[in-house]
């Protein structure tokens, strides 16, 4: 509102783009244009941003237009990952539209005569108490906002809030649900052409022979693109580029070999392979013995799991002439990236040029979970592109190559370990996990972090994920520290040197696998105590938040009152996500018979200020329903050579009849700060289903997913 | 309360990215598709009926109708998801039976009346089905809620009060990832019972 007396510190966002006028320009159409870093991952996060503007604004959300990412357009923001767009662009935004307020409302007071504090303003109109009006649509000029951030005005308070904390429908559903063009599939420039990629028949593969007269004699190829074993097609037609494919891959000759573990041996493989150990945390000693009444271990297993979106990856790229002038050596993407400038750097990292010389744009895609294929086809899309200069070339990769070659969320085993008192209370807690790292984006790597590049003549393969640090809230040792009291406690990490499957960011990393079995082994230390698994979580959790998202899942699950029936139980799993972020608890009603059918998920979740309710439960339910797929049904499957997970057959996913009736509860924020919703659901849902799995059978099932195979192996002979 | 859903506003447009990158909005116009052979011979055009206007488009018999109608006709609403027949995201009406567009060839079609999720409603009065949809906000990504769409739509011309499971057995052969699904579900039957309604006034 009003100039603080002191600054306020910027976010981290404003402060590396403090510019005002990078965010924000106000139109005399009566329009205001807002610039974020942060791009649509199919969630509505630009729909909350708006609301975050609109509401410092003072304007109706409708007068929002939220401009998508551009390297060069848009404020560098980094990734669009971790539940972390409202904090970090949300609250950037917020100080941005505040300083806007008040420097419009400053030159309005000049204009009309009067006092700032005397002006109010609704919907743009700037308005005095004589009735004398302006607008920030007549004010508009580019040069007010031509300044660095000052921190000097402060945001509204919570309390005075209208538009944030109501639930704004999407402004890109519209266009989705009625067919009109607006993905990245849909791009339709002038004198687009078609580009497919024929990836090698398995890991390592490399080309040893190729014929390309077929493809060539095809009307309608414009060319074959072959750089090492990495090998494309352009032609003018899409359905002419799929059967040019076809053709090359048939006149193809691969070297093939054995890069992959023995699949029936992964664990073994994951527990001994080369690996650098680190200890993420550790508090306190471990308890003198005569303390000590038991001391019990468990070991949980994860598969590799695949991102899985219903939309191949796909990209459009355009070298030299095309649109608005550019000069001719010029590089033009259109990808569904998480992160435009740092697909821009590795882009001209890869391909020799400089950064200005590329420009990335961020277009729409399919569900976004993480570090999928988009950066990959973005590549792939490029070094298309320079083999047809003027032409836009569009690459869409098929489904198996989907499922078979964009990173993987990565396997792994965790080692639980406890020391408990005679009332079965934890002492100490060790928590020990194997596995890849789960971070090979762009920028992250040596070298270039794009598929294609590994596969090009010379290319460098990607190497193996690195470990980010805990205070950003870790990748593999995500949550691996225990948000209950727990006097002592130790969690290692064994990162992986070599890297078999490529892996990388998947919705919420090592936490699923982490509270899966810090989760787990709660409930098997309860049991073991003969008390009840709520009571039991509650007895060592003093965190208000926490609590009350326990209390609340169970409570409107009705927990206390469970009627016990044949094949049916149910569990209850709980997190705060990164431990930093939001609070989830989730119950789980199960039946298990000849497969395990979830039922239900009661869910509560503590995510402090929420800018869009319906918008926020609607994130939490589909990472609920998506980590039930995850339980229930899938993993990447592999032999020696290569992956065999290619088809929907081959890696099932949850459907309509399968999907559990899910409630949602986001419990008041209270004045906490807004924490982001995406990821939180993923463990504790599957801890809950693993112990409603037990409850229902009596059988605890230590390996995901819960399938027949997995519970009858986990049987006691 | 959802108002002013399908309209111009500017925060609905579609991102504007740069000159003519967006196909241009489905008209009556043939086959916009630069045909280019290396034998000079373009395919003969090939004449069909799509959201109720004959249409003519010149490429080879086999192409599968999904790029006939994504590409050949500008209507980007039908998706591709996997090519196979396996996820729904490509599903049109063809004689009113919701048909895997990515699975049919071009000359399978000929002689039959094809819907695709633009042929559904104009922009200002959408089918009930889609209304309900974005009403209930039911998606999230939206990739495969044409698909969606289609399969919905085909369920409730025949039957007009379907149950739940009713509902969820008949989308079944559509995926979702996001986790959509039970908005999807309540959007369906709500539309059932607008279309009941709606009916019952029109007696």
């Amino acid at each position: 509102m009003n100039p603080a007396a002191r600054a306020v510190a910027l976010p981290a966002s404003l402060a590396a783009n403090p510019r005002l006028g990078g965010w924000l320009r106000v139109l005399r159409s009566g329009v205001v244009e807002v610039r974020t870093g942060k791009v649509e991952l199919g969630q509505g996060v630009l729909t909350a941003l708006s609301q975050v503007a609109a509401e410092e604004l003072d304007i109706g959300v409708a007068r929002v237009r939220m401009i998508p990412a551009a390297t060069g357009a848009s404020p560098d923001e980094g990734y669009t990952a971790g539940s972390l767009s409202i904090q970090h662009s949300g609250s950037a935004i917020r100080l941005v539209c505040a300083e806007a307020r008040g420097r419009y409302l400053n030159v309005a007071a000049a204009r009309l005569g009067v006092p700032e504090s005397k002006l109010t303003v609704a919907d743009g109109q700037i308005l005095a108490p004589d009735g004398r009006s302006t607008s920030y649509w007549e004010l508009a000029d580019d040069a007010l906002l031509d300044r660095v951030a000052s921190g000097e005005y402060q945001p509204k308070p919570p309390s005075a809030y209208h538009v944030v904390g109501t639930s704004v429908p999407r402004l890109d559903l519209p266009d989705k649900l009625t067919g009109r063009p607006r993905f990245v599939h849909d791009l339709s420039p002038d004198g687009l052409c078609y580009g497919r990629i024929v990836r090698p028949p398995s890991r390592g593969a490399t080309l040893i022979g190729l014929d390309t007269t077929a493809t060539l004699a095809l009307p309608g190829v414009l060319t074959v693109v072959r750089d090492g074993s990495f090998l494309g097609v352009v032609a003018e037609r899409e359905e002419v580029a799929l059967g040019a494919a076809d053709r090359l891959r048939a006149a193809a000759t691969w070297e093939r070999h054995q890069t992959l573990p023995d699949p029936a041996g992964l664990s073994g493989f994951l527990r001994s392979a080369a690996a650098e150990t680190t200890v993420l945390a550790e508090r306190g000693a471990r308890p003198a013995r005569e303390e000590v009444a038991a001391s019990v271990a468990a070991t949980y297993h994860r598969p590799y799991l695949a991102h899985a979106s219903m939309g191949p990856s796909s990209a459009t790229a355009l070298f030299g002439g095309g649109h608005g002038g550019r000069a001719g050596s010029r590089l033009q993407v259109w990808s569904h990236t998480q992160g435009v400038y740092l697909l821009r750097a590795e882009l001209a990292r890869a391909l020799g040029l400089a950064d200005d010389d590329v420009t990335v744009t961020h277009v729409e895609g399919p569900g976004c979970y993480g570090h999928n294929g988009a950066d990959d086809a973005a590549m792939d899309a490029a070094l298309l592109a320079l083999a047809v200069p003027g032409r836009p070339v569009q690459v869409v990769w098929s489904r198996a190559d989907e499922l078979a070659w964009a990173p993987f969320g990565a396997a792994a085993v965790v080692r639980v370990a406890a020391d408990v008192d005679a009332a079965g209370n934890v002492l100490s807690w060790q928590h020990e996990i194997w596995g890849n790292g789960h971070s090979t984006r762009p920028g992250s790597t040596r070298s270039v972090a794009l598929l294609a590049n590994s596969h090009r003549a010379g290319g460098a393969e990607i190497e193996a994920a690195a470990e980010p640090p805990m205070a950003r809230g870790g990748g593999a040792g995500r949550n691996s520290v225990s948000d209950y009291d727990f006097p002592s406690y130790r969690a290692v990490n064994h990162r992986l040197l070599d890297m078999p499957l490529r892996t990388s960011a998947l919705r919420s990393l090592g936490a699923f696998l982490n509270v899966f079995a810090a989760e787990s082994f709660m409930d098997e230390l309860a049991l073991a105590a003969g008390r009840d698994p709520v009571e039991y979580r509650l007895a060592c959790l003093s965190d208000p938040r926490a609590r009350a998202v326990i209390e609340s899942a169970a409570g409107r699950s009705g927990w206390d009152n469970w009627s016990p029936a044949e094949s049916a139980g149910h569990g209850i799993g709980f997190a705060r996500y990164k431990n930093t972020s939001a609070y989830c608890a989730v119950v789980a009603e199960v039946e298990a018979v000849s497969e395990v059918r979830v039922r239900r998920l009661t869910i509560a979740v503590d995510a402090g200020l929420v800018i869009n309710p319906d918008g926020a439960a609607n994130q939490v339910e589909g990472g609920a329903v998506q980590a039930t797929s995850w339980a229930l049904k899938e993993q990447v499957r592999f032999d020696r050579y290569g992956v065999t997970s290619d088809t929907w057959e081959t890696y099932p996913i949850l459907r309509f009849s399968e999907v559990p009736a899910v409630d949602v509860e986001l419990l008041p924020g209270n004045g906490n700060p807004a924490l982001g919703v995406g990821e939180t659901a993923q463990g504790p849902t599957a801890a809950a289903i693993g112990n409603a799995v037990c409850h229902a059978l009596g059988v605890r099932v230590r390996t995901l997913p819960f399938t027949a195979e997995n519970i009858v192996a986990a049987m006691p002979d | 309360m959802h108002h002013c859903l399908i309209n111009n506003d500017p925060a609905v447009a579609p991102p504007e990215l740069a000159l003519g990158l967006w196909p241009e909005r489905p008209s009556s116009r043939s086959d916009n598709l630069r045909v280019m052979t290396n034998d000079g011979r373009p395919p003969a055009p090939t004449a069909l009926l799509v959201n109720g206007e004959r249409r003519e488009v010149r490429t080879e018999q086999d192409t599968a109708l999904l790029y006939v109608l994504r590409n050949h006709l500008g209507l980007k609403g039908t998706r591709f998801g996997c090519g196979l027949s396996l996820c729904g995201a490509c599903l049109v009406l063809v004689d009113g039976r919701a048909t895997y567009s990515c699975d049919t060839p071009l000359w399978a079609v000929l002689d039959k009346e094809i819907t695709t999720v633009e042929g559904l409603g104009p922009a200002d009065r959408p089918h009930p089905v889609t209304e309900a949809l974005i009403a209930g906000q039911a998606a999230q990504c939206g990739y495969c809620i044409s698909g969606v769409t289609i399969a919905a739509v085909e369920l409730l011309s025949h039957s007009d009060d379907p149950s739940e499971a009713e509902v969820r057995a008949a989308l079944d052969r559509n995926l979702c990832r996001c986790g959509a699904h039970n908005r999807i579900v309540r959007a369906v039957l709500a539309a059932a019972a607008e279309l009941r309604a709606g009916r019952g006034d029109a007696a």
